[in-house]
């Protein structure tokens, strides 16, 4: 039985059935030809990904060690030395950047979500989403001009707002969103049992979209920290360990920038080791989204 | 007597709430809370708002000076104080639409495989790894391109395509590894993690019935993505599609590494260096002095400002177009 059937699904042994037409050659061959390009197209994307996190990987790896972290970077060239104050730098700007944009994106998302309607909402709304696409250079352009400009120098205060702005919408959106999600019915439960709105907001419609909420915060100071180009003219970078914020600071990025251009093949190398810790970061971000994300999807 | 008074202030405060409550028609709370939420989303519409009238007042004395002929004018020169931008607005053109020929057939094929013909258990990895290609910081791209791509390009890449398409426009010239094919090809990698990502989201959108009619009709895979899913979802396509044109004409960091930062005699040579306008504002800040020089560079900001605030809101309502129509869930 089962023989049967399998040589009627095969046409060239099945006497009844005519041979293919030119026309379902030709069908059967765009089907074949759509389906190992799609495949190849597929592979290509991925492995461009994982060749670029293979080169910095196995270049940054050999000159990874502690002195890396603390060290501050030699001059010209010598070996040795590390990008502690790049480090240092970008945390503190990251810091800085979170102050600004995660209360006004947190306070964005709140108000699209539970009270904002109309065309004042919608206004919003568009302009939260039209701040993602501008390049990130322009809000760093701001910051110089308000900023460095007047007060003659550097600092890593400028670079804080600059990395602010950028960050307010990521955080904005990814809140409303996971907002949004929150069942009507808990907000309705408790605005009935006699509690404020704010209360509602704050101790049960923000506590039950917690874990999305941190997921958005999470991918936003990833994303800043990553950003080179807004920092370029605002933070400036310098080689000296530097707490101050308003005086120029290094940052991870700004120091990859400059040892990549570099004559000197050990601050290309460190490069490579910049890169490879940049990297990091990243995926631990990625990883923890994809962690709070799994438990906030099984929640609801 | 003097309690009398501070009953009836007290009986003028809780008219005076009751007055709110009943007129707004909610707690006082309630009002603090919303009255802060309202000043701190109108900070954020401020902020957005400032950017714009900053950069528009900054490059008010080059608007004024220069007018229409910035646009057209091909010096940027600080030594005699002319400034012009088409040799940047060139570079920025050129090498996002080297990006857009390659990054759209890939990114969209990519899409379908990962829709249509992902083994299941290869969906979640696949979608994990093109949102991480997209997370990667531009420099590192950059480092990547500058140490290994431009290097590969000048001893291999541009020496053979010379040779064997030496003929065409594009691949004449003298080779130099950074260069517009350089940035083209950066470019191409930053933005095909976009595309794919929006081309999926919305053939995902595509309702399943539809696909298994035409399956149940006897069409191949091919034919059910022609007739089926493509005509369906490719509004939103073409908005992903721009919005990674956005993207392509507004980078910087990995563009800069690469591109070579000095005009060449404008040709169709993809081996010429040259600079893009966010090239010119990483590379220019630095030395702007203040007057006509500093004004130069922040109206190259305000040009790709502009050109980014059009082609994103180009991208959104096509891509919102889509949830007219019934597909819902899409927001980038």
């Amino acid at each position: 039985m089962s023989t049967t059937v399998s040589e009627r699904k095969n046409s060239a042994s099945n006497p009844f059935k005519p041979p293919p037409s030119a026309r379902e050659i030709q069908r059967q061959f765009n089907n074949g030809c759509l389906i190992v390009l799609a495949t190849l197209f597929a592979l290509l994307a991925v492995g461009v990904l994982i060749f670029l996190l293979l080169y910095v990987i196995l270049n940054g790896i050999r000159y990874l060690n502690l002195d890396f972290f603390t060290r501050l970077p030699t001059p010209n060239g010598e070996p040795g030395g590390g990008m502690g104050p790049a480090i240092q730098g970008t945390l503190i700007l990251v810091g800085l950047a979170s102050l600004i944009g995660i209360p006004l994106g947190l306070f964005t998302a709140i108000y699209l979500s539970e009270f904002g309607r109309g065309r004042l909402a919608n206004a919003v709304r568009s302009l939260v989403d039209l701040l993602t696409g501008v390049p990130t250079i322009i809000f760093g352009l701001f910051a110089w001009v308000i900023i460095v400009v007047p007060q003659e120098t550097f600092s890593g205060f400028s670079g804080g707002v600059a990395l602010g702005i950028i960050m307010i919408p990521i955080v904005a959106r990814t809140t409303e969103d996971v907002l949004r999600l929150v069942p009507r019915e808990q907000r309705e439960a408790s605005l009935s049992l006699g509690a404020t709105e704010a209360r509602t907001t704050f101790r049960v419609v923000i506590p039950a979209a917690l874990s999305g909420i941190v997921t958005g915060i999470v991918l936003a100071m990833a994303r800043v920290a990553g950003e080179t180009a807004p920092l370029l003219m605002t933070a400036f970078g310098t080689t000296f360990r530097n707490t101050s914020i308003f005086e120029p600071m290094d940052a991870l990025t700004l120091r990859v920038y400059n040892f990549t251009l570099s004559p000197y093949q050990t601050q290309v190398n460190q490069a490579y080791t910049g890169a490879l810790v940049l990297i990091l970061l990243i995926l631990i971000a990625s990883f923890t989204v994809r962690w709070f994300t799994g438990g906030f999807k099984r929640k609801f | 007597m003097q309690q009398q008074v501070s009953v009836s202030q007290g009986h003028i405060f809780q008219r005076s709430l009751a007055w709110v409550t009943t007129r707004f028609g909610r707690k006082p709370t309630d009002l603090l809370f919303r009255g802060v939420t309202l000043l701190l989303v109108f900070i954020v519409i401020a902020t957005v708002i400032g950017v714009a009238i900053v950069l528009v007042v900054y490059s008010w004395p080059t608007i004024t000076t220069f007018g229409l002929s910035f646009l057209a004018n091909p010096a940027f020169d600080p030594v005699h104080n002319i400034y012009g931008v088409v040799p940047a607005i060139f570079g920025t053109l050129y090498t996002s639409l080297f990006a857009m020929i390659f990054a759209i057939p890939i990114g969209l094929l990519a899409a379908i495989f990962a829709v249509d013909f992902c083994p299941r258990g290869l969906r979640t990895p696949l979608a994990f790894f093109t949102d991480l290609l997209a997370a990667i910081p531009s420099v590192i791209i950059g480092l990547f391109g500058f140490l290994l791509l431009a290097p590969w390009l000048q001893k291999t890449g541009e020496p053979w395509l010379q040779q064997h398409l030496g003929f065409l426009p594009f691949f004449q010239g003298q080779i130099q590894g950074v260069g517009m094919l350089a940035a083209g090809m950066v470019l191409t990698i930053m933005v095909l993690p976009l595309i794919i990502a929006v081309s999926r989201e919305v053939m995902l959108t595509v309702p399943t019935a539809q696909r298994e009619a035409m399956l149940a009709l006897g069409a191949t895979r091919w034919e059910v993505i022609r007739y089926a899913v493509l005509p369906f979802s490719r509004v939103g396509i073409l908005g992903g599609i721009i919005l990674a044109l956005g993207r392509a004409l507004g980078e910087t960091m990995a563009v800069t590494m690469v591109i070579g930062n000095q005009a060449s005699k404008p040709s169709l040579s993809l081996f010429q260096t040259g600079y893009t306008l966010s090239s010119v504002i990483a590379n220019q800040f630095g030395e702007a002095t203040p007057g006509l020089f500093l004004s130069a560079v922040i109206e190259a900001g305000l040009i790709v400002f502009i050109i980014t605030l059009i082609t994103n809101i180009l991208a959104r309502a096509l891509i919102s177009s889509m949830e007219r129509r019934g597909a819902r869930g899409v927001r980038v």
